[in-house]
Formats: structure tokens, C-alpha cells, sequence
């Protein structure tokens, strides 16, 4: 790296060194490596890259029917895996033309809300610990388990859940399940008040992230940022409003935003977003309750050439062990065309752009993942701030390094 | 919504005329296609227009067609204005020996990686560039992943005739 740079001014050694943050230290929450350039502790310039544990997904997808491919979605953003497989779910029924009902759609939310709610936990339990407050993670860890033992109860599945089908979920929310997310709703109020007071009583944590790390709305949308990272910037854009999906459009709920963009802002964006989230998922509640006739007990599509049969049929049918077979196999007719479907992940807009030539798998499938965007401005996140702040920059922006290099 | 698609659609026809090749709409979103030397040209105006506005780049992707006999290659933008909530899709294609098109990175940060990306898969040059590198290979790779020419095992192949699953 050149040493011919133009320094801050005010500097006093006029050498920088060069320092290799990651690939794997433990500040880096994965395979990156940040080459910064420092002048004493202050941050000059930084190239960051991306680390090569590329699992090439897409590659992948151009070999394998749809239902093969949710596998795969799992493992993108692996702390809100429901909400990937949602998106790809979506994603197959705006090809091939499938309606859900509307207690399907209901229960997406319910899922789907709750993912969010565990990503953003541990998004920012992690900001708490890059600034040496370690108990805030530890805290919430145990209510992250209550949210995986209701998917378990849903799917069978904790991390990378498979959670749901095309059409619908696979069997009914029983009422184990039901009252799991009963209880989650009446504890975690009061354990998010408490994380939250417990980060903004510490005196370290505030001044650290305060005015580090901020942009401003001009760049972050010249950047591709969205979701937290760009509300925490002053924009009001989510997906779940704008272009809603999975009936978001019956919600009442708000969308926080911060001002300055700063680390401090993306952190309380996220904060916030968990109690509307809380509140989205009480609300589906009730809606659930007040579906009337076949509506309120319709857990799937009536979509037989793509929904698949259920599993005790399965093992005890010789006809719904064929249609299962043909379905995953991808022998059912698949429309041609191209489709660009995105949801509100929890670290922004999660796109999934698929061409399809009518064949049995995709002709070309492309995620466009959230936090592959963010990473390029890391330089202009940290240019001139501290090496410590640059730390907590890169967990604030909540890369998942899974999700980065798909 | 004040945006129309037969808006966006007689714009881009007064500005461009016959240069714009297609005008398809397919699953709720306007295609539009143009020849690759006008690309910067058909983004800076859906950028800069006030009634277009398209400021957001959702997306830059590729894709391998190897059956078009020269333009092989597509680049596939996903554009977005926010503000009319209004998302168009934008490609070019170019030729793959010769798969040079003009970089969106002087209008859109976020174009950098996307194209360094796209680069890195497809082999697509995006001239003027910064920084064109590959991104999530290795960089002695001398071959370019994405494309057809390199397929997987296909996992639904048809030469196993196993009637017993009614196949």
C-alpha cells in the first residue's frame, strides 16, 4: 500500500503503518480482511475484501428445482434464516402464480417477525460486546432460544429452519406452538427494556458509538444501503411497506428512523424495530382469530402440482409418495420469465432475481444480498475515525459473512 | 402514484427512439433494453430526469446466454425510485469476446462491488472501472464460473430410467 498519502491534518508522525484487521480476529465476525491504514490509532484509509469461503449458490440453483434451492437460502443470512426461505417461497409463488390464504400469510409474519427479532438481538447484543459490554449478549441469548424452540415447534429445525413450503407451511401451528410465542410475547417486553436501559446507562457504550461510523442519506442511498443501516441515516424505506408481501399491508405499524447514520442510530433503529415487530406479531394474532370458515384453518395453498404432500401421507400413500417425489424432482411444469421479488430481511432488502426458461431448475437465480452492499463503503464509514471505532462500525453495519459471499 | 409505466415507457422513446430495443412487462416490472454503448447514457437519464427519478441501483447482476450468437452476455440492472416506489429492470447485452460495457460506478457507489462481482463470474470488463478485480475468487482463477460452459452434474438428469418411481 502507497505511503504517499495525504494526511489529516494535525498529524503528527507523518508514516502510517499498515495493519491487517481479520481475516479472522475476533472483531471481524467472519472471513474479512480490513487492510487499514493507520497514522497512530487514526484510520487513513482501509481496503476492505471479502473472504473466500464462497459457497457459489447460484451456480448451484441453475442445477436444482425450486425445492431444492431453499436449502441453500437457509444459509445466506443464517441468523434469520426464516426470513430468507420466506423470500424464496414468495419468490416461487410470484413464477408459477400461487395465492396463499390469508392465515398463511398471517403466519409468514408471525415467522418471519420473530426472525427479525432474533437477528437484530444479536446484531446488537454483538455492538454491545465490540465495545467491551459483554453482558447485554449473554442476557439475551436465552431469549433468542425461545424464538428457536418455536420454529422448532413449527418445522422441526432451530438455525437453518427449511421453515414453510411454496403455498404454505408444511403442517399446521399447533397450539405448543401457539403458546410458545404466547410466552415469548409476555417475557420479552420486559427484557428488552431492560437490554435497552442496560446499553444506554453505559456511559462507554454511548460515547463510543455516538458519532462514529455515520453517514449521511445522500450516501447511504448511493450506496445501495437499506433496511436499519438506511433508516438509521433518516430514510423511510422498507420493503415490508412499500412494496408489501405476505399481507403486511393489514398492519399498522411505524417505521423508526434515526438521523445521523451513525452507529449509535443503527443500533437504536433496530431496537425499535423489535418492539414494532412485537407489536406486528400481536396483531396477527388477533387477525388470526378473527378468520372466519375454511379461512381460519387453511394452512396452505391449494396448489397440488408445487405444495408438497404432507409427510404422514407420504410414508403411508403410494400417491402422495409419487407427487412428493415428482414435485421435489422438479417434473412439474414451470412458467418462463423473469421475477425479481424482495423482502425486508433483517439487515435490508433481500432480493431474489430469477429467470426461468422452463426448464426444470432456474436459468439463472441471483440473490441480491443486503450486507455485500454495505461492505464496500466500510472505507468511508471509518476514513478518519479511530481503529476501536472501526471495530464496532463493521458489527453495527451486521454483516453475516454467509450471507455476504453467496 | 404519479408514475406511470407509459410514462417511463414515452420518455425513454422521445429521449432514445428506436435505440431502446425492447419495452416488455413481465411479472409487474418494465424491461427495457438497449445496446450496450448507450447504457451510461439510458442510467444518467432515468437518474437524472426529476419526473424519472430512478436513483436507487437495487441490483447489478449478470447473465450467460450462449445459444445468442453475439451478445452472449447480458448485464442486468435493477433500478428503483423511491420515491414514486416505481422499480424498472435495465439490460444490455455485449458479445463475449469482446464483453466490454461502460461502468455505472461514476452514478451509483454501490455499483463497485456488484460489477466487480459480475466481473468476477462472468468475465464481463466494465471499462472505466476503479478497481476491477475479482471479488470472491481467488484471483489466479483464470476462468469465469457463472458462465454455461462450466456446468454442474445435473442433479435431475433424465438417464437414470427408474420406473419404479414413475419416471
Amino acid at each position: 500500500m502507497s505511503h504517499n498519502i495525504k494526511l489529516p491534518e494535525g498529524s503528527i508522525e507523518k508514516q502510517t503503518i499498515t495493519l491487517n484487521l481479520g481475516p479472522t480476529h475476533p472483531a471481524t465476525h467472519g472471513v474479512f480482511q480490513n487492510i487499514l491504514e493507520l497514522d497512530g490509532e487514526r484510520v487513513v484509509s482501509a481496503e476492505q475484501t471479502v473472504g473466500y469461503i464462497h459457497r457459489a449458490f447460484e451456480k448451484i440453483a441453475e442445477r436444482r428445482p425450486l425445492y431444492q434451492i431453499t436449502p441453500l437460502t437457509d444459509r445466506l443470512n443464517y441468523c434469520s434464516s426464516p426470513i430468507n426461505n420466506m423470500g424464496w417461497h414468495l419468490t416461487c409463488e410470484k413464477l408459477l402464480g400461487v395465492k396463499t390464504p390469508k392465515r398463511v400469510d398471517y403466519l409468514r409474519v408471525i415467522v418471519m417477525e420473530l426472525a427479525r427479532i432474533a437477528d437484530h438481538l444479536i446484531c446488537n447484543s454483538i455492538v454491545g460486546v465490540d465495545t467491551g459490554a459483554y453482558t447485554g449478549f449473554l442476557y439475551v441469548m436465552q431469549y433468542r432460544e425461545l424464538i428457536y424452540e418455536i420454529y422448532e415447534e413449527v418445522c422441526g429445525s432451530r438455525l437453518t429452519t427449511n421453515i414453510g413450503r411454496i403455498g404454505g407451511f408444511e403442517r399446521d401451528f399447533n397450539d405448543i406452538a401457539f403458546q410458545k410465542i404466547d410466552k415469548f410475547l409476555k417475557e420479552y417486553p420486559a427484557v428488552l427494556k431492560e437490554f435497552i436501559s442496560l446499553f444506554e446507562r453505559n456511559r462507554i457504550f454511548m460515547e463510543r458509538t455516538q458519532g462514529s461510523g455515520g453517514i449521511g442519506a445522500d450516501r447511504a442511498l448511493n450506496y445501495g444501503f437499506t433496511g436499519p443501516n438506511l433508516r438509521a441515516a433518516g430514510v423511510d424505506y422498507d420493503v415490508r411497506v412499500h412494496s408489501p408481501y405476505s399481507s403486511y399491508e393489514d398492519f399498522d405499524f411505524t417505521i423508526p428512523t434515526g438521523t445521523t447514520g451513525d452507529n449509535f442510530d443503527r443500533w437504536q433503529v433496530r431496537n425499535q424495530e423489535m418492539w414494532e415487530s412485537l407489536s406486528i406479531i400481536e396483531q396477527a394474532l388477533r387477525k388470526i382469530q378473527d378468520l372466519k370458515g375454511e379461512e381460519a384453518t387453511l394452512y396452505h395453498a391449494d396448489a397440488p402440482a408445487y405444495y408438497l404432500p404432507e409427510k404422514k401421507d407420504v410414508y403411508t400413500k403410494m400417491e402422495a409418495l409419487i407427487y412428493h417425489f415428482k414435485i421435489i424432482m422438479g417434473e412439474s411444469e414451470m412458467p418462463s420469465g423473469e421475477v425479481y421479488q424482495s423482502v425486508e430481511g433483517a439487515n435490508g432488502e433481500l432480493g431474489f432475481y430469477l429467470i426461468s426458461d422452463g426448464g426444470r431448475a432456474p436459468f439463472r437465480l441471483h440473490f441480491r444480498r443486503p450486507c455485500f452492499v454495505y461492505y464496500q463503503s466500510f472505507e468511508e464509514l471509518v476514513k478518519g475515525g479511530m481503529l476501536s471505532d472501526a471495530v464496532i462500525t463493521l458489527s453495527s453495519l451486521n454483516l453475516i459473512a454467509g450471507e455476504m459471499d453467496a | 402514484m404519479g408514475l406511470t409505466t407509459d410514462h417511463i415507457k414515452s420518455r425513454l422513446t422521445e429521449k432514445f427512439g428506436e435505440q431502446i430495443t425492447s419495452m416488455e412487462e413481465s411479472y409487474g416490472m418494465l424491461s427495457i433494453e438497449a445496446p450496450k454503448e448507450i447504457n451510461l447514457k439510458v442510467l444518467n437519464f432515468l437518474h437524472d430526469e426529476a419526473d424519472l427519478g430512478f436513483r436507487f441501483l437495487t441490483d447489478l447482476t449478470g447473465v450467460h446466454y450462449p445459444d445468442r450468437t453475439g451478445e452472449e452476455l447480458a448485464v442486468v440492472y435493477h433500478l428503483h425510485n423511491l420515491v414514486e416506489n416505481v422499480r424498472i429492470r435495465f439490460r444490455v447485452y455485449t458479445s463475449i469476446d469482446q464483453p466490454d460495457v461502460f461502468t455505472a460506478t461514476g452514478l451509483f457507489s454501490s455499483a463497485n462491488w456488484m460489477e466487480r462481482e459480475t466481473y468476477d463470474f462472468f468475465g464481463i470488463r466494465f471499462v472505466g472501472h476503479p478497481n476491477l478485480k475479482r471479488i470472491l475468487n481467488v484471483d489466479e482463477m483464470d476462468y469465469f464460473p457463472l458462465r454455461k460452459e462450466y456446468p454442474l452434474e445435473d442433479q435431475t438428469r433424465r438417464d437414470k430410467d427408474d420406473d419404479m418411481f414413475g419416471r
